[in-house]
């Protein structure tokens, strides 16, 4: 017999017992038949709890998750009480002033600070942090700033403080009476602080000073000037 | 409950209709959105003037003779916006376009980084770094070899002015050196100083009285092209032509070419090119044989309008004699190509305006020209009494500052300062001229090589702005010792052989004299605005340097510590105030009365030159004397070269020492640079005659050189004349001007003026072929 037909005796064998084995298997469950499944009371809940897990799942997810992941945290360099500060410096002024051309001198600078923290004043940690690490080596402390607007948009405290008659604490909240600085919080994407769009990620506010994106300009700006699509006011 | 396929799907589709509704009542896609579309306006790459103080420093413009008063807006030390000074006498609060981009060339990349060595081939760009001592040693090495042989008079020096501290001090050391060869560069004050020289007899500069002037007869002058202090003009030409029809004034403009200012013009006569001096002489003819000229100013107060007799009894030709004879409309419109009647009418309105006055000086002026055109046109404001006078022209001085003590000249000096100027000014040739910074090169390449050894070159770009660029290339490769004090890799620094980078003037001190044609004398004072960015040097302490190493009486005639001290001591009395407000302002400055404002021989204004006698230049004629109208030939043959090409000038194209930085060649249009290619202007009628059409390309070519162009269209040009803007084909700075189009200068020659010598080029006769 030649190899060619060992081979193709082979085949044919294997063909026969595969044969064999599907007839059993026929046979198999016609001998144990089991209730058959009735289309049962529960079986429509499967998909609406698929649905409901993934709902949940998903609202946590863009509630919870995605703040954390969107946005990244920060401790300002010193805990700041603005309540101590202002107790013995008086109004807001005392520190965020106007320069003499009308300019807004904004987040003081160290010199500043050296006006009374020369030689530390008490014995608090975080002065004896802000003279050891800034005021000895005369370096600015690198403060993160809540407020600061896009480079795009030409804002002026002037116009608003001075011309408008606002409050800080119109835009700012009530900062003068927090014992602590609040964690800086800036957007992973866009580089602007949380402050912009607002700690709500909904953006919903409550405050006037709880978001401060273009809308809440023009809001006010609608309000005080009639208009809010003077564009070329904020944007240069 | 077993999960198969049925469940696998329902929990599937369940689980993502879920997922979707969910995610649809979560922030994240608005919020995302949101942040993504400002996440695409905030590109690293961008570049974002950092955050903090802003202050402003008020300071100088030194870009153009126009010295403008400039606020420079800075955000903590970095300059971010170059204003007008609000209340600066000149500009009063404007700026021009290349005043506002002067950042740029602050912070562009064609600054020269500190001291550089030429290492390659002359031309080839390679430089090394070197120490500043090591770089005022090779000069005083130099210098000292040079004055040890006896020729010190074979260094010279070009300057981009004569006034101010900086450019005297040059002098100075020119004279302490032994050198007579101080050579300022060309510009239409040279030609109207030498005007002034002769009719007038002062060394003033020209100053007109723009602002209150009613009648404007400019010939060819770019007076809203940045002519004179362009700022300053600009704004008068607004108050021309605002308010109703009575109270404004007239502009009349006449060019070859629809420019701007001949556009906004009330009247636009387009003459022959070069022919401006027999329409002034035409105007004269009008005025006079119609008794229209000032009868008090002409018979009291001037000399040689009338035929006159010396002691012996010989006469001469007076100026009304003259033009009365030659210049008759019919003669004067067959030169011109405009017709009598026309020069008739512009006489008569010209005449009888309230306040008429008449500028001089071709497009920004930065050609010398002829100076008998410039006195025909002097003459013409002398007709209409119009010297020394509101609305008028007169020679205005400088503000007196604290003289220097004398130069103690050793021997080498004294006999080197001896020895006749190379250029030829002031020698029997051009007695009266004081520069001849064209013919410089061109006498460098007709005599032997070494007539200069060494050549100091101070905010001055000789390689780019002289006529005739082959020439000046030659006769640089005929002068070993190149030192450049250019702030910018300019086309000098670039084949020099040393470059000491002077600060940029928003880095430095220096004193800024009287902008060009203002009425009043002022003092500008340039204050640094920023430290200096680069390992630079102010080019006075260099000098200064440059002059203790050479020691004995060159060391001696500099005894001042620096700089500043030496500023500060020339100021005198003048300083505190010019530290304070940055500029000190004759305001109550009146031109001398008539009576007295003459220096000439005659005391009067000389329509008869007389000077030109005193001088030792013995002239042929009678007429040689008077202003008259002599052809300034272009050069070339009108069979080879069918047509001709003029320069022109623009407000939005630097063309003098300073390349234009790339936001003023942004704003070029496409009729004018488009590519690396430039436009040459032409009238569609030529062009039909030369089967040419818009936007193609052609080669332009002059007796000077050729180059590739493309042509534009433009009915605003008159036939048979062709034009190319001024400004371009630099091949120097960097890839933001360098390669693109063609530099004017390199297709124009120098055709000098009988009596000054210098440049009268008005254009070149040219041909255009279509490739």
């Amino acid at each position: 017999m030649s190899t060619t037909e060992e081979k193709e005796q082979a085949v044919a064998e294997d063909e026969q017992k595969e044969a064999g084995d599907e007839q059993a298997a026929e046979e198999v469950p016609a001998e144990a038949t089991p209730e058959p499944v009735k289309p049962g009371t529960w079986r429509f809940l499967i998909p609406i709890a698929a649905f409901f897990v993934g709902f949940v799942v998903l609202l946590f997810v863009g509630w919870i998750i995605f703040p954390q992941l969107l946005y990244c945290e920060k401790q300002q360099p010193i805990d700041f009480s603005h309540k101590l500060h202002v107790e013995e410096v008086g109004e807001c002024e005392g520190c965020h002033f106007f320069r003499e051309d009308g300019s807004f001198s904004g987040v003081p600078k160290l010199e500043n600070c050296l006006q009374c923290h020369e030689e530390p004043m008490g014995e608090h940690p975080e002065e004896a942090k802000l003279i050891k690490e800034y005021v000895e080596p005369e370096k600015e402390i690198p403060w993160y700033i809540y407020a600061r607007q896009p480079v795009c948009v030409f804002f002026s405290h002037a116009a608003h403080v001075k011309m408008g008659e606002l409050e800080c604490e119109t835009c700012h909240g009530p900062v003068g009476d927090s014992d602590h600085v609040r964690p800086y919080q800036y957007n992973r994407l866009t580089k602007y602080s949380r402050d912009i769009w607002g700690w709500n990620i909904a953006g919903f506010k409550k405050n006037s000073w709880d978001r401060m994106k273009m809308d809440d300009c023009a809001e006010c700006h609608e309000k005080m000037k009639g208009t809010k699509d003077a564009c070329f006011v904020c944007h240069k | 409950m077993k999960l198969d396929r049925r469940t696998f799907i329902e929990l599937g589709v369940g689980f993502s209709v879920g997922a979707g509704t969910g995610f649809m009542l979560t922030p994240v896609n608005w919020k995302l959105m949101d942040d993504v579309a400002i996440w695409t306006q905030n590109w690293p790459w961008v570049p974002v003037p950092e955050r903090g103080k802003v202050t402003h420093v008020n300071s100088v413009c030194t870009l153009c003779p126009g010295g403008c008063g400039i606020t420079v807006r800075k955000v903590e030390d970095r300059a971010t916006k170059i204003e007008g000074r609000k209340g600066y006498p000149v500009n009063k609060g404007g700026i021009c376009i290349l005043g506002a981009a002067g950042l740029q060339l602050l912070y562009g990349p064609w600054r020269v980084p500190s001291p550089l060595r030429r290492v390659g081939k002359r031309g080839s760009g390679h430089f090394e770094r070197i120490s500043w001592d090591e770089a005022i040693n090779a000069v005083v090495q130099k210098l000292r070899g040079l004055r040890q042989n006896n020729q010190s008079h074979t260094l010279a020096c070009i300057s981009g002015s004569d006034r101010g501290t900086m450019s005297q001090l040059f002098d100075r050391f020119l004279k302490a050196y032994g050198s007579p060869n101080f050579i300022r560069t060309a510009s239409a004050e040279d030609t109207y100083e030498l005007a002034l020289g002769v009719m007038q007899g002062t060394t003033a500069s020209v100053a007109y009285d723009l602002e209150r002037a009613n009648f404007i007869l400019s010939f060819g002058s770019g007076l809203i092209e940045g002519w004179g202090s362009p700022v300053r003009v600009i704004k008068a030409h607004s108050m021309w032509r605002s308010g109703n029809s009575k109270e404004r004034a007239t502009v009349v403009q006449i060019e070859p070419r629809l420019s701007n200012t001949a556009a906004k013009a009330d009247n636009w006569y387009p003459v022959n090119p070069g022919t401006e001096a027999a329409l002034a002489l035409g105007l004269a003819h009008v005025i006079i044989k119609e008794s229209l000229y000032d009868l008090d100013f002409i018979r009291n107060h001037t000399f040689g309008f009338e035929d006159w007799g010396d002691f012996t009894g010989k006469t001469y030709m007076g100026f009304k004699h003259l033009v009365l004879t030659e210049y008759t409309p019919e003669a004067v419109a067959r030169i011109t190509g405009l017709s009598a009647k026309k020069i008739i009418e512009l006489a008569r309105a010209f005449a009888k305006a309230e306040r008429p006055l008449a500028v001089w000086g071709r497009g920004k002026g930065t050609i010398s020209g002829s100076l008998y055109e410039c006195m025909a046109v002097h003459a013409l404001n002398a007709l209409v009494g119009n010297i020394n006078k509101p609305g008028g022209v007169s020679a205005r001085p400088q503000v007196a500052t604290q003289a220097w003590p004398d130069v103690d000249q050793d021997t080498t000096a004294w006999t080197g300062c001896r020895m006749p100027r190379l250029d030829g000014a002031g020698t029997s040739r051009y007695p009266l001229t004081k520069y001849l910074p064209e013919r410089l090169f061109q006498i460098i390449n007709a005599q032997k090589a070494g007539t200069i050894q060494a050549l100091l070159v101070h905010e001055a770009d000789p390689y780019y702005t002289t006529l005739d660029s082959a020439a000046v290339a030659k006769a640089f490769d005929r002068i070993p010792f190149v030192v450049s004090f250019s702030t910018y890799m300019d086309e000098t620094a670039y084949h020099a052989d040393l470059i000491l980078p002077n600060h940029h003037y928003l880095e430095r001190w220096e004193d800024v004299p009287t902008p060009v044609g203002l009425q009043k004398p002022i003092l500008g004072l340039l204050k640094p605005a920023v430290s200096p960015q680069f390992d630079t040097r102010h080019t006075g302490d260099v000098l200064m340097a440059i002059a203790k190493g050479l020691g004995g009486t060159v060391a001696n005639a500099f005894p001042w510590e620096d700089y500043e001290t030496l500023l500060k001591e020339t100021m005198g009395d003048k300083w505190d105030t010019l530290e304070e407000t940055g500029y000190v302002e004759e305001a109550d400055y009146e031109p001398p009365a008539r009576e007295s404002g003459f220096g000439t021989p005659s005391g009067k204004f000389e329509f008869y030159v007389t000077a030109f006698d005193q001088a030792g230049m013995k002239m042929s004629k009678d007429v040689d004397y008077l202003p008259h109208y002599e052809p300034v030939e272009p050069e070339g043959s009108a069979v080879t070269y069918p047509l001709i090409l003029i320069p022109l000038e623009l407000m939005r194209l630097a063309d003098g020492a300073v390349g234009n930085p790339p936001f003023c060649t942004k704003t070029l249009e496409e009729t004018e640079l488009k590519g690396n290619d430039l436009f040459v202007e032409i009238n569609p009628k030529t062009a039909a005659d030369f089967r040419l059409s818009e936007g193609q390309h052609a080669i332009l070519e002059t007796p000077k050189g050729k180059a590739k162009v493309l042509v534009h269209l433009f009915e605003g040009i008159m036939p048979g004349v062709i034009a190319i803007p001024k400004g371009l084909g630099h091949t120097a700075y960097d890839d933001y001007l360098a390669g693109k189009g063609v530099n004017a200068n390199s297709l124009m020659g120098v055709v000098e003026d009988p009596i000054s010598g210098l440049s009268a080029t008005w254009g070149i006769r040219a041909k255009l072929t279509s490739v």
